[in-house]
């Protein structure tokens, strides 16, 4: 153990000098010159505030999905690839209820609204219950297996999800928007935020009236409003409800829970459905941000939401926040201040870097022998 | 449960043995093989399938025959995608090349659609026979023309020496500079510049830069994008003040519609407004259905695509019958490449004939390889036009399309 552990720390060494390298010598080379970035931020500061607010509402969904696999990772340590695959199903949910309910046609303010509320039940409820079934068809039966094998039947659900996503993108007598083209190509997310506020003669952006130059839409508020209330609400379940104890000492000991009588499938269906709830909810705001339904878009945002859930410490409810959040603002600066081919080499050197330094992630705790 | 899962199974089994046998049996006779590799699975498919419509359609004309009925001809259309990119797969594509050079009943492979796909294509089959590759739609220059500042690059692709890949397509140095020229007709003096990060999108944005520079129009930036970005928003504020303040006159995008291509227009116009205010131009790679799609009839308004060749009710007399044809069997034909794809069949049958002509065997890749190569003056659907050494067709029309009413229509041709 004394021998591997100095070792370790000097492959640890190694490595962050390699990255610091890279950062300090290949930096301006993609635009990391920290000179040129001050005078861009000196010579307009407004955009920093602008950059600042798109980071955290991009964030803000990141962190939401990441939710999901940090809680489940923390109950069974299972990474649920099929998770950002329920995220998508969600943005589909909810643009087929508003189309069936006659919302997206429609002008009238009370009927947006309340159709925009009734989609958002329906895609929590149905992303639940469509994440908590695959946990019963595809997770239970390998709770005891070797750790790879409900991996691999995680990929497998994630792939069938795809594939549905794919087949519901083409039933335009459901949405009509879907077109002819089949399932395969992007489909639009009416602007149905954008059609409320001009329905009530109001400007999209908040802060028109206010002369500067900086736009904080409806949207960007609607959906950090919405995140940072759902949010509120999981931390509270978890730390005061009974379930959410439960949930908690199934974590840290699922035998020990066990003994002490807490039924463990009931615990574990629970976190799916939870986790299921908050990725519908994400498919509505990610909807309504981008205005965007692609049966392929679950793949980019799980990778995302994983990759913030790990930087934040997976496992760790706070950290999934925090890390979709910082997510987001390292691409929404690196977008704005550098060159955009390089947003994802940065923001995984930042993670590579986090992890070199804090192998748990940022606020991840000790998991000792588990990981 | 055991027992009647196994009787299951060996019903299955029993099935599946019957089944083979009655392929093999099915099988006899003189079989040429040609195969397509296209990528099915993502947002191309809207292109792709018309292109394989085109192929099968033109086969059928011919009866399936060759040769005066000598040889039966069958064709089947790979996917070169996977679910797990959404859009062509190297690793897919690789298999695919890899598996017709494997199978000497295959005498033509017809593809591919994305320029990086055949970068990966053209050694393997190059080395199989040579085994001939005909693309409806790769449009990268370095397949086929060497590049003065990679010196070599495109002689790698051919290992044997001998030049196995022709295209029906005008290649990107046509496209980009076609592009540019216009895009400074439209009036605009200043332009920014995004691309995919593929050969195809990042090479044809290339060729729009410096014929931009030597133009005279102001390039404000080039940059590559994240082609699976939850959106651009930051990127087109960026933008948005790029030019002293405010934003470009243009913005010229080199990629293909899998790539995330609305979303990105979607940002554009959520930050800048609409594409008359700045302009948003756009290679072949985006002139499809599925673009304004994804994009919505009213944000998509005003862009402007490239597509090589002439608009479809400018075809030639047998490109027009073509067009009928599809329609009578297809249904409506707007996107542009279904006709390319016919072309390379129709290319593909003619070598055939031509070997057997000769009194050739066309079960022979490398002669029909050679007879692909001395095509001239050939009167097809695309007009007439001859294939020069390197295995570019020798069209060079450029008709830019412009979105109106939630669909493309064509507003030019230039050369």
């Amino acid at each position: 153990m004394e021998t591997t552990r100095k070792k370790f720390n000097w492959r640890r060494f190694a490595i962050a000098t390699l990255v610091l390298y890279i950062v300090f010598l290949l930096g301006p080379i993609v635009g990391l010159d920290i000179p040129v970035v001050a005078a861009a931020i000196k010579a307009n500061p407004l955009q920093l505030v602008q950059f600042l607010i798109i980071g955290i509402s991009n964030g803000a969904i990141v962190a939401i999905i990441a939710l999901g696999y940090t809680m489940v990772y923390g109950i069974i340590e299972l990474i649920n690839f099929a998770h950002g695959d329920v995220y998508m199903i969600g943005v589909f949910t909810s643009l087929t209820v508003l189309s069936v309910t006659g919302t997206l046609e429609s002008k009238d303010p009370v009927k947006i609204v309340l159709g925009l509320i009734f989609a958002l039940i329906i895609a929590i409820v149905f992303c639940a219950v469509l994440n908590a079934t695959i946990e019963r068809l595809a997770y239970r039966r390998l709770r005891n297996a070797p750790r790879l094998a409900p991996l691999i039947s995680a990929i497998g659900m994630s792939f069938i999800i795809e594939n549905i996503g794919l087949m519901w993108a083409a039933q335009a007598w459901l949405v009509p928007s879907f077109g002819t083209t089949g399932g395969a190509s992007q489909k639009v997310f009416p602007d149905m935020l954008g059609i409320l506020f001009a329905s009530l003669g109001w400007n999209i952006n908040l802060l028109a009236s206010s002369g500067l130059a900086l736009r904080l839409t409806i949207k960007d508020l609607l959906v950090i409003v919405l995140a940072v209330v759902l949010m509120t609400g999981l931390y509270l379940f978890v730390q005061r409800t009974r379930l959410g104890k439960a949930m908690r000492a199934t974590a840290q000991n699922r035998d020990a829970a066990k003994m002490l009588g807490i039924d463990i499938d009931r615990v574990i269906t629970a976190t799916f459905l939870i986790g299921g709830g908050l990725a519908g909810a994400a498919g509505l705001m990610a909807g309504l941000y981008n205005n965007t339904a692609w049966w392929f878009m679950g793949f980019r945002a799980g990778l995302q939401s994983f990759t913030a859930a790990v930087l934040g410490g997976i496992g760790n409810i706070t950290g999934g926040m925090l890390g979709g959040f910082l997510i987001g603002l390292l691409a929404s600066f690196s977008d704005g201040y550098l060159n955009a081919r390089w947003t994802n080499a940065l923001v995984f050197a930042t993670l590579v870097l986090i992890l070199l330094f804090r192998p748990t992630g940022l606020l991840g705790e000790q998991t000792g022998q588990k990981a | 449960m055991s027992k009647r899962f196994f009787a299951v199974l060996s019903v299955l089994i029993i099935a599946s043995m019957a089944l083979a046998a009655c392929g093999a049996t099915g099988g006899a006779g003189a079989t040429l093989k040609i195969v397509s590799s296209l990528p099915m699975t993502g947002s191309s498919l809207t292109q792709t399938q018309t292109i394989v419509n085109a192929m099968q359609l033109r086969l059928e004309q011919a009866g399936s025959k060759a040769c005066g009925g000598k040889y039966t001809i069958e064709y089947e259309a790979w996917d070169d995608a996977s679910a797990a990119l959404g859009k062509w797969d190297p690793a897919v594509e690789t298999e695919n090349a890899n598996k017709a050079a494997a199978d000497a009943s295959i005498i033509a492979y017809l593809g591919t659609f994305n320029s990086g796909a055949a970068k990966l294509s053209i050694p393997i089959l190059n080395a199989a026979g040579p085994l001939t590759m005909i693309s409806p739609a790769n449009t990268n220059p370095g397949l086929t023309k060497a590049d003065k500042d990679l010196p070599g690059v495109t002689d790698s692709y051919y290992p044997t020496g001998v030049r196995s890949y022709s295209r029906v397509v005008a290649a990107d140095d046509i496209q980009g500079k076609v592009a540019a020229n216009f895009v400074k007709s439209l009036g605009a003096t200043t332009v920014y510049i995004l691309d995919d990060q593929e050969l195809y999108g990042k090479g044809v944005a290339d060729v729009f830069d410096a014929t931009a520079q030597e133009i005279g129009l102001t390039v404000v930036g080039h940059e590559g994008i994240d082609p699976k970005a939850a959106d651009y928003k930051a990127l087109m504020t960026k933008i948005s003040t790029s030019n002293a303040g405010g934003p470009p006159d243009a913005i010229y995008v080199g990629m293909v519609v899998d790539n995330n291509a609305s979303q990105l227009l979607k940002d554009k116009v959520a930050i800048m407004g609409d594409n008359e205010t700045v302009k948003y131009v756009g290679p072949d790679g985006i002139q499809t259905q599925a673009f304004i799609d994804g994009a919505g009839a009213d944000v998509s308004a005003g862009v402007y695509a490239s597509v090589a060749g002439v608009a479809l009710d400018k075809l030639p007399p047998a490109g027009l019958q073509f067009v009928k044809d599809y329609t009578a069997k297809f249904g409506d034909l707007t996107e542009p490449y279904a006709v390319y794809g016919y072309e390379t069949m129709n290319v593909a049958l003619k070598a055939i004939e031509d070997v057997c002509a000769a009194g050739g065997d066309p079960t022979d890749r490398a002669a029909i390889n050679s007879a692909v190569f001395a095509i001239k003056n050939f009167d097809g659907a695309l007009g007439t036009w001859s294939f020069d050494a390197n295995g570019d067709a020798s069209l060079t029309d450029m008709t830019f399309y412009q979105v109106k009413d939630g669909k493309y229509e064509a507003v030019g041709t230039f050369k």
